[in-house]
């Protein structure tokens, strides 16, 4: 009997995603020996032009990382859709349109204008990169870039979810075993558009550092107050930390060496706007009463976008309108 | 005329690729090697405050996110006028010794090194990392898995994560380091010290010592005199965290050295519509188009050329190899592309050897880790070298440092050029009359592939091979044949 199909395909991503399934080590064994692996960019060699000739949802399972950043990436996220029995929306770029959605701040056009006219760049005749270029041998192409960073969800319908940047390797470990146990008939799988690779609840319910709820009078940036102390709480020593908003999974990582989470794990269970809830959560440690002083007080945050919307912004409640509910209605 | 897409899988991601012109008489024309990608960091970094810059800019590059968190950090020291305590600078440093070790090893044993160790004339099936394992034994394996483990372990455990770490901030780090941590980097450290000798050795013994292989590497197909560029140390070695650029002529002189802060008096960028990635070049040489010699402003920036750019290397036993690779291959500089597998060994052994060096000083456990600011941030440059090549970060700030400008030049954009001119070379050299063969496929992709371009890491693949297909085109641009490596 043959063995069920496996993809792993990256769009608008950094790479890291695959060097975190690389990461798994010997694990990766376990993939190759209850899978065939049909589309692996990375790994192996099979062509677009192979997946199009595959039956309609023929493989099984397809992990697929990056965000919707040009036009051949949308391509690619329907094709993938349609010959793909359970997708899922891989790393935080897929989820949430993580840091380049940051990008979405800004028009396309300005993306491009800024990195041809940076202070280095030689460029007289003010050229801008074109989809089709006529060189003297003849016609070149290249895709089109689309007017802002997509999330997988946003383009085609996705079964599941994997948050994380990239999402850690003794997750993706975990989620592996589960598929393998469902092929086995050991397991059920999660009901469709499920979280998956990651815990409950938040990056503070997982952070060995102790919370006193002490109220602060003002945030302060972390090279100003560094060192911090290795037991406390970050963000009650003042220095802005993501947790109380953040999905739990990491095993609170980014505290563990004493530098704040940023968020990477994206919003934690049952909160639709990432940004509202992390509002929230720092005026519950500030020491006032007075809305005025506590406004006040937040606004000693530099950069709120990013601080609040770091690798959530493609995915936000105002760029994404309906959609973004989609994964927490279950 | 005809034309030849020389067609990476990721060409489909919008990763990269290569088309190829014929003229009338069946040679090569020309070659485009296009980059159609860009995320625009430079613009959207602006309004971010500066100790971000270490935690957005690794999102750059999840192969190399060390890289830029290093660089951008040491930018954001310099726009502070802060210099981190002696152990925040320690521990910065053996976090990056750690990702060299696992990433050389990554290229040298899946990517790189199955073209030589298995033989570039070995059937397709057999060049991958699973053909590596068959030629040099299991046990060989097993260590390239276990030298990967523990570069990953010890950025985990300084940087917080393996990948994209969260340490590094302006005036220092985040991390003391116990000295129970000290004691398993330190076991690791001499582990990998061996790791890369065995390494050499099986270079030695695989290719070295095989005549067929080695007029390969000194042979004129991967032949291209370049300046070359380069991190070193105040004695002019080799270093990949702090130091001055050097850049040597393709006679090996020295054409110039400069501090950070002084890039922009060396470096321009040149740019072309057809892709998305622009050429680096030297400003006082000039752009004359994708040429070498010593008229071109084109340079490389690899291991390779970081060897050719310094005197030496700052360890003893990586220096030894260094100077028999120099007395093998004829003197200094080396202008063979495929030695640069050979010098990224030599690497491999430098930054363990280091790795030692640094865990073994007594300050490293030391708890003075940060030094905090107090000038008025406005200005900085960071450069570290990335595997890669030299990677350059320049921030301008308001008086609160947050982000007003931002300027980039990073590692693989320094070889775009001599990249380019390769994969030309190389198919001018394979492609004559109209005549294409499967060897055209496979030694085109070792052009590139010497270099470890990481273009958004396509080349990055598990088993080390790049699928590629040929498309040959007549005049009305109707298939005449298509020859495939790789591919069902
Ligand atoms: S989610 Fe993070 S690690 Fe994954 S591709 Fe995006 S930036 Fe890279
Ligand atoms: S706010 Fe940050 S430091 Fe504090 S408990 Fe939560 S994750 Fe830990
Ligand atoms: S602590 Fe936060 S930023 Fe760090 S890995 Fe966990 S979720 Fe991501």
């Amino acid at each position: 009997m043959s063995k069920p199909k496996f993809a792993m395909y990256w769009s608008g991503s950094c790479g890291g995603c695959e060097i975190a399934v690389i990461n798994i080590h010997e694990k990766i064994l376990d993939v190759d020996a209850n899978f065939d692996i049909a589309f692996w960019p990375v790994a192996m060699d099979a062509k677009v032009k192979d997946v199009e000739a595959l039956e309609d949802e023929e493989i099984l399972l397809c992990l697929w990382n990056g965000s919707i950043r040009n036009e051949e990436n949308e391509h690619m996220a329907h094709l993938l859709r349609k010959k793909s029995k359970l997708l899922v929306s891989f790393g935080s770029c897929a989820t949430e349109g993580c840091v380049p959605g940051l990008g979405n701040l800004f028009p396309v056009a300005e993306l491009i204008d800024t990195a041809y006219t940076t202070l280095t760049t030689d460029n007289p005749d003010n050229i801008r990169p074109q989809t089709v270029t006529q060189v003297p041998e003849g016609e070149i192409t290249i895709p089109a870039m689309k007017d802002r960073v997509h999330t997988l969800a946003q383009v085609v319908d996705v079964d599941y979810f994997m948050p994380g940047c990239p999402p850690e390797s003794h997750q993706i470990a975990a989620v592996i075993d589960l598929v393998i146990e469902v092929l086995q008939g050991k397991a059920e799988l999660p009901p469709k558009g499920a979280v998956i690779g990651a815990g409950h609840s938040t990056v503070c319910e997982e952070c060995p550092r102790q919370r006193n709820v002490k109220a602060i009078k003002a945030f302060r940036r972390i090279q100003d107050v560094a060192p911090l102390d290795p037991e406390l709480c970050i963000l009650e020593q003042g220095v802005p930390c993501n947790g109380p908003a953040t999905r739990s999974g990491c095993k609170a990582r980014c505290p563990s060496v004493g530098a704040q989470c940023i968020g990477c794990y994206g919003p934690a269970e049952g909160v639709v706007d990432y940004g509202a809830r992390l509002v929230t959560a720092f005026a519950s440690v500030i020491d006032s009463r007075d809305p005025e002083e506590i406004e006040q007080i937040l606004d000693g945050i530099p950069d709120p976008a990013g601080q609040f919307y770091r690798f959530n912004l493609a995915d936000s409640l105002f760029q994404a309108g309906a959609s973004a509910f989609k994964k927490n209605e279950v | 005329m005809e034309r030849i897409t020389i067609d990476p899988i990721t060409r489909l991601e919008g990763h990269g690729k290569i088309d190829i012109f014929l003229d009338d008489k069946g040679d090569v024309a020309n070659s485009y090697f296009q980059i159609p990608e860009l995320r625009g960091f430079e613009r959207f970094c602006v309004g971010r405050p500066i100790e971000e810059m270490p935690l957005l800019t690794n999102r750059i590059c999840g192969v190399c996110p060390e890289a830029h968190h290093m660089a951008a950090v040491k930018a954001a020291d310099a726009a502070y006028k802060v210099t981190p305590p002696r152990t925040a600078k320690l521990l910065r440093e053996l976090l990056y010794m750690a990702f060299y070790c696992t990433d050389h090893t990554t290229h040298f044993y899946a990517l790189g090194g199955p073209d030589f160790i298995i033989g570039p004339d070995a059937p397709v099936a057999e060049r991958n990392i699973l053909g590596v394992i068959h030629k040099v034994g299991m046990e060989i394996g097993g260590k390239v898995i276990q030298m990967r483990k523990f570069g990953h372990k010890v950025v985990e455990m300084i940087g917080g994560r393996k990948v994209h770490p969260a340490v590094a901030i302006p005036g220092g780090v985040t991390k003391i380091l116990s000295e129970g941590e000290r004691k398993e980097i330190e076991e690791m450290g001499r582990w990998a010290i061996d790791f890369a000798q065995f390494s050499l050795q099986a270079f030695n013994d695989i290719v070295l010592a095989n005549q067929t292989y080695l007029d390969l590497i000194v042979g004129d197909i991967y032949r291209d005199e370049t300046y070359y560029m380069g991190l070193v140390d105040e004695n002019n070695k080799v270093n990949f965290y702090d130091g001055k650029v050097r850049v040597v002529d393709p006679e090996g002189k020295e054409f110039c050295k400069y501090a950070p802060n002084e890039y922009m008096n060396h470096l321009s960028e040149h740019v072309e519509p057809w892709t998305y990635l622009k050429f680096p070049y030297l400003k006082n040489v000039g752009w004359k188009g994708f040429t070498d010699g010593k008229d071109s402003g084109v340079y490389m920036a690899t291991p390779l050329s970081r060897l050719n750019a310094a005197d030496g290397m700052a360890t003893p036993l990586a220096q030894e190899h260094y100077e028999k690779m120099y007395e093998t291959l004829g003197g200094k500089p080396v202008h063979q592309r495929l030695a640069i597998h050979w010098a990224r060994l030599i690497e491999l052994l430098y930054a363990a050897e280091r790795w030692v060096e640094l865990v073994t000083d007594p300050d490293i456990t030391s708890s003075d880790v940060h030094c905090k600011p107090t000038e008025i941030p406005t200005e900085g440059v960071g450069i570290v070298e990335a595997p890669r090549g030299t990677l350059t970060h320049h921030y301008w700030t308001d008086e609160r440092g947050i982000l007003t400008q931002v300027n980039l030049i990073v590692g693989t954009t320094n070889n775009y050029a001599p990249i380019q001119m390769s994969t030309k070379k190389a198919a001018q050299h394979l492609i004559k009359g109209g005549k294409v063969n499967e060897g055209l496929l496979n030694m085109v992709e070792m052009a590139f592939r010497a270099y470890d371009p990481c273009f958004g890491c396509a080349t990055h693949s598990l088993p080390g091979q790049m699928p590629l297909e040929v498309r040959l085109h007549d005049q009305r641009g109707e298939l005449m044949d298509v020859i495939k490596q790789y591919v069902d």
